[in-house]
């Protein structure tokens, strides 16, 4: 059964405790930000920044937020270009990286259309949200839901808060918000985050029309033989030889962690 | 708080004025979503599109400094609207009464001023034969306060109000409606407020505003309602209650002054009124000397009164200190969890400051600014003689004890983990301290008697302190027995109890199970949650609750009843705040304010030192002059002598505002230095409009410089569509808004909003006006 992370930006008041949530059950360090002219920081995901909450003003005058993090697609790109096999989707439908079968080659970061996952420049493994899957598994929620004050983070299973965003977004737009939309019901066949939204998802900071590029499904065609070839070691030494230089060089402007 | 944070469900509307609630105190947010989930409506009045704003249903901006104006206009659209609560306002308030003809107000100043204070004699009730004031229940008599009011009032038309504040009539007008609609019976408006409120020349009278209109409107004493100050620090309500100012005793006892209170006798005849329940004032004094001096605190010694110390009738409050500190007649200074390095007004100047000092302890989380002012940006430590102390102190999880909420919960809370270190808990540090000026003091020294005949026995030699031990003390007990008193109720005069602190009686009177540390949750009822910890006073959860009912003992909203007259008998979801043994409604209809003589709210009230109503004055600093009188400042100011330096319009254009943000706690010390929070706010701001940011030539992002004649600061400007440009009195004026959480120490330094601020307080208070200045911007 699908579980689901809903973002409720007309509830969320960007208090980011969801961001420091994170970093604190993660253990993941902090990174030495400047102020750029947005509250939002770090200005984007890292590979030691799992979920941040990104500051959007509109021309209305209007300050929006939304809490960012790995969508957990059902068609996930990250799931379909790894040629390591390293990212995986769960049956409850997190999409998980597994750090030991990791091997750099930022084939993830350049194809995932939300740009969420990064390589950490310590590591040289991708880092992003894993869903909290050690606590998930046991019956908590992620530690980003848990922290939220009142509630604009909710975890559940899916077609049921999928359902609740529907009514929510009956009752906003009954409230005269005309916009009021769904995110993720049908982005990538289905995200794992659902977004209730008042304004277009651009406005937030969302891709309109997620999608991956063609490269990735020839990538995804092409890794069926590979993997097959990869028992022969002299090949597959050169192709992850390869991947690994490749991704040394995806790694621009570095993650300065402190 | 006259109510609790969990009572905000029932609202039917809820106005932060003066307050940040998402941003500085988000967990509110819980609640106030909870009544919205039925329909609630959140106005934010706020110069700035803030967090709260922006979650909120009504965004009104209003010009830093000009909160009367608005709330004095809600006051006016109330009675042109006629939608206040008549038989509220008429039973429970001194609406009635009739002012003494000698009362006046004329271009913008009250009867009674002379030489830069007011005589307060005139603003009195008139009175008949025994002395009673004459009441005119009809409220038409034309020296009535309703009338009055009505009159004063009158003046803050909806024009005159949007040219002071700054806002649009339509955005004016929808507030008005919206909060002025719950004047119905049965409809609750909850006004929360905090520093924004307070922190001005007339923050008192800010706050007295509120209460005005929550009176008019009928929203004291009702679930839902209320008149509720969020508290900035987690405990700063306990430390208010436990009198860390320096003009009250614990449990807002006046301080005694040494001319006019040299005995306990001349204390309790000139501080005790002859109604209301202040009439026990004695038996709290004598409880406390009790408390302070145990056994050698008898009645035929006044309980050792004289070994309570006098005020001087100087003012000895934050900016006094550091004014006196400044002409050098402050020799030493212990800075005990406090940064005014970074949070005093005119922070230069108090940095300064300090350098006069020989010696100062700090005892903190951290190295603070104030700890190392002798290291600081361009000075030079050899230059400098004071001697400093650092004491590490354990944070909060490191200690037992309570801690006070808002909405005066006290709740007792566990040590989690040892403190690292050398750190050590405050109690520890004051014990340790104590003990040590003891054995000084008794081998020498002036008037060593009241300290080492102090009552101080919590620990031997350098063991942890038993916490329990002061929480008996404060709780009472029995001075034969030593077993504690049931609550305050039992607190006699003659020396046979002793309390440290009145109000809390109570909280810690079962040694095996205190109520402070009970967490029974309600699972039916109104959510006042009774078992969990106790409240002062009496675990009463909604102050005045007998409000909460009409005159007939009816609910008001019978969906919410707290305390209501049925079968014959009181019903009750709260502690009642009013006379309810064997009083039936007519007894006690008349009297539900019972702190106060009256027993009824005052909407007129003479308490105040600058004025019986609330009245609009422009902050010191402003760029425009008063549209709703020829007097431009509260007209009893204390000006400091010469040390403040005041800003012109025409040098420093700009109106400057001070706030804090949700990544960041106070001066920042503890914030500052966890990578965290920082990594989200890691460097000192400013925002400023886009009409501003193209005035200037600044672009969002780009390094700026903010100056005041009190000093300049660089900081990175964010220039945002959520502040305008405000139409004020025909004139355009911009504000600069910006955080004050930097400072020269910690992991994330930057330089300190302060070094801006004026040194200029409230009046009644000397709160500094933090919130509204004149400064000039420049790119750096």
């Amino acid at each position: 059964m699908a579980y689901a992370v809903l973002v409720d930006t007309k509830k969320c008041m960007a208090c980011r405790g969801c961001q420091v949530a994170c970093k604190d059950w993660n253990r993941l360090p902090a990174g030495a930000t400047k102020f750029r002219g947005s509250y939002t920081n770090p200005p984007t995901l890292e590979a030691h920044t799992w979920n941040h909450l990104i500051f959007s003003e509109t021309d209305q005058g209007r300050w929006l937020f939304a809490n960012y993090a790995c969508m957990h697609c059902t068609d996930a790109a990250c799931v379909n270009v790894c040629p390591a096999g390293a990212v995986q989707r769960t049956k409850n439908g997190t999409v998980w990286p597994d750090p030991d079968k990791c091997i750099g080659c930022g084939l993830c970061v350049q194809h995932c259309p939300f740009h969420v996952p990064h390589l950490s420049k310590t590591t040289n493994k991708m880092g992003k949200c894993t869903g909290c899957a050690e606590r998930t598994s046991q019956g908590l929620r992620p530690a980003c839901v848990t922290t939220c004050p009142n509630g604009a983070l909710q975890y559940g299973e899916r077609n049921a808060l999928l359902q609740q965003a529907k009514e929510r977004v009956q009752s906003l737009r009954e409230q005269g918000f005309a916009q009021a939309n769904i995110y993720g019901e049908n982005e990538m066949h289905g995200l794992g985050r659902i977004y209730i939204l008042t304004e277009r998802p651009a406005a937030y900071g969302l891709p309109e029309n997620p999608c991956y590029s063609a490269s990735a499904w020839i990538w995804q065609l092409a890794r069926r033989p590979l993997g097959k070839l990869a028992s022969v070691g002299l090949f597959s030494g050169l192709v992850v030889g390869f991947l690994r230089w490749r991704g040394d060089r995806i790694q621009h402007k570095g993650d300065n962690t402190m | 708080m006259t109510n609790h944070w969990i009572d905000y469900q029932h609202s039917d509307v809820i106005m932060a004025i003066g307050v940040n609630t998402a941003e500085n105190h988000p967990v509110s947010m819980r609640w106030i979503d909870r009544a919205r989930e039925r329909g609630a409506k959140l106005i934010s009045i706020d110069p700035r599109l803030t967090r709260t704003a922006a979650v909120a249903d009504i965004w009104l901006p209003l010009r830093p400094g000009t909160d009367i104006a608005l709330l004095g206009g809600l006051i006016n659209y109330t009675f042109e609207n006629n939608l206040w609560q008549h038989e509220y306002v008429v039973n429970y308030t001194n609406a009635s009464y009739l002012l003494a003809p000698s009362y006046s107000f004329a271009d913008g100043v009250f009867s009674g001023l002379a030489d830069g204070a007011y005589d307060r004699e005139s603003w009195q009730y008139e009175l008949d034969e025994k002395g009673n004031p004459l009441q005119d229940l009809t409220l038409q008599h034309p020296r009535c306060v309703f009338q009055v009011m009505k009159g004063h009032y009158a003046r803050y038309d909806k024009d005159t109000v949007c040219r002071t504040v700054g806002c649009s009539p339509e955005d004016f007008e929808r507030v008005a409606a919206t909060f002025c609609a719950t004047g119905a019976p049965g409809k609750a408006g909850n006004i929360l407020y905090a520093m924004g409120i307070t922190q001005s020349t007339h923050g008192s009278q800010n706050v007295r505003a509120t209460a005005v209109l929550q009176l008019l409107l009928g929203n004291i004493g009702i679930p839902g309602g209320g008149v509720n100050a969020q508290r900035g620090e987690a405990n700063v309500q306990g430390s208010t209650d436990m009198a860390m100012l320096f003009h009250i005793l614990p449990g807002y006892l006046n301080m005694p002054q040494a001319k006019a209170h040299p005995t306990l006798a001349d204390y309790n005849a000139k501080e005790t009124p002859a109604s209301s329940y202040w009439a026990n004032k004695p038996k709290f004094l004598v409880s406390l000397l009790k408390a302070w001096w145990g056994e050698r605190a008898a009645g035929d010694n006044d309980f050792c009164y004289h070994w309570l110390p006098k005020l001087d009738g100087r003012n000895r409050s934050h900016i006094a200190i550091f004014e006196s500190m400044a002409r050098n007649e402050i020799k030493g200074m212990f800075v005990w969890g406090q940064n005014p390095a970074v949070g005093g007004p005119q922070a230069e100047l108090e940095r300064k400051a300090l350098e006069n000092l020989d010696w100062m302890v700090a005892v903190d989380l951290f190295e603070t600014e104030t700890a190392s002012f002798w290291r600081r940006p361009k000075v030079q430590p050899a230059d400098i003689k004071t001697e400093v102390f650092l004491l590490p102190a354990a944070a909060s999880y490191e200690k037992d004890g309570s801690v006070s909420n808002s909405g005066r919960w006290i709740q007792w809370r566990h040590k989690a983990i040892q403190p690292p270190g050398e750190a050590r808990s405050d109690l520890w540090i004051a014990d340790q301290l104590y003990k040590a000026i003891c054995y000084h003091y008794l081998r020498g020294g002036v008037f060593p008697e009241p300290i080492v005949g102090l009552n101080w026995h919590y620990g031997e030699g350098e063991e942890e302190p038993d916490i329990e031990k002061v929480a008996l003390e404060i709780n009472g007990y029995d001075t034969g027995s030593g077993q504690p008193l049931e609550n305050f109720t039992k607190l006699s005069a003659d020396g046979s109890t002793a309390c440290g602190c009145w109000i809390y009686s109570g909280y810690y009177n079962d040694l095996q199970d205190p109520p402070t540390k009970r967490r029974i949750r309600e699972t039916e009822g109104i959510g006042t949650h009774a078992g969990w910890s106790y409240v002062w006073p009496l675990n009463r959860r909604i102050l005045y609750n007998r409000c909460s009912s009409d005159p007939s003992g009816s609910p008001w909203n019978p969906e919410l009843p707290l305390v209501w007259w049925e079968g014959g008998q009181w019903q009750m979801n709260d502690v009642p705040d009013f006379a309810w043994k064997d009083a039936p409604p007519e007894k006690t209809a008349g009297s539900p304010f019972i702190m106060l003589p009256e027993l009824q709210a005052r909407l007129f009230s003479p308490g105040m030192v600058d004025g019986p109503f609330p009245e609009h004055y422009e902050p010191v600093e402003s760029p425009v002059a008063n549209v709703l009188s020829p007097q431009q400042n509260n007209p009893v100011i204390i000006w400091w002598q010469g040390l403040g330096k005041l800003a012109s319009s025409k040098e420093f254009p700009y109106i400057g505002t001070t706030y804090r943000v949700s990544e960041h706690w106070q001066s920042g010390i503890m914030t500052r230095n966890s990578p965290w929070l920082a990594e989200m706010a890691p460097e000192m701001f400013v925002e400023i409009s886009l009409e501003l940011g193209a005035k200037l030539g600044i672009s969002n992002g780009s390094e700026v410089l903010v100056s005041t004649p009190r000093g300049e600061i660089k900081a990175v400007a964010y220039v945002t569509r959520r502040l305008k440009p405000m139409a004020v009195a025909g004139n355009m004026v911009e504000i600069v808004g910006m955080p004050w959480h930097w400072g020269y120490r910690g992991l994330f330094p930057g330089d300190s909003a302060n070094v801006l601020t004026p040194h200029v307080g409230d009046p009644n208070t000397t709160i500094p006006e933090y919130k509204a200045f004149l400064c000039n911007i420049r790119r750096a």
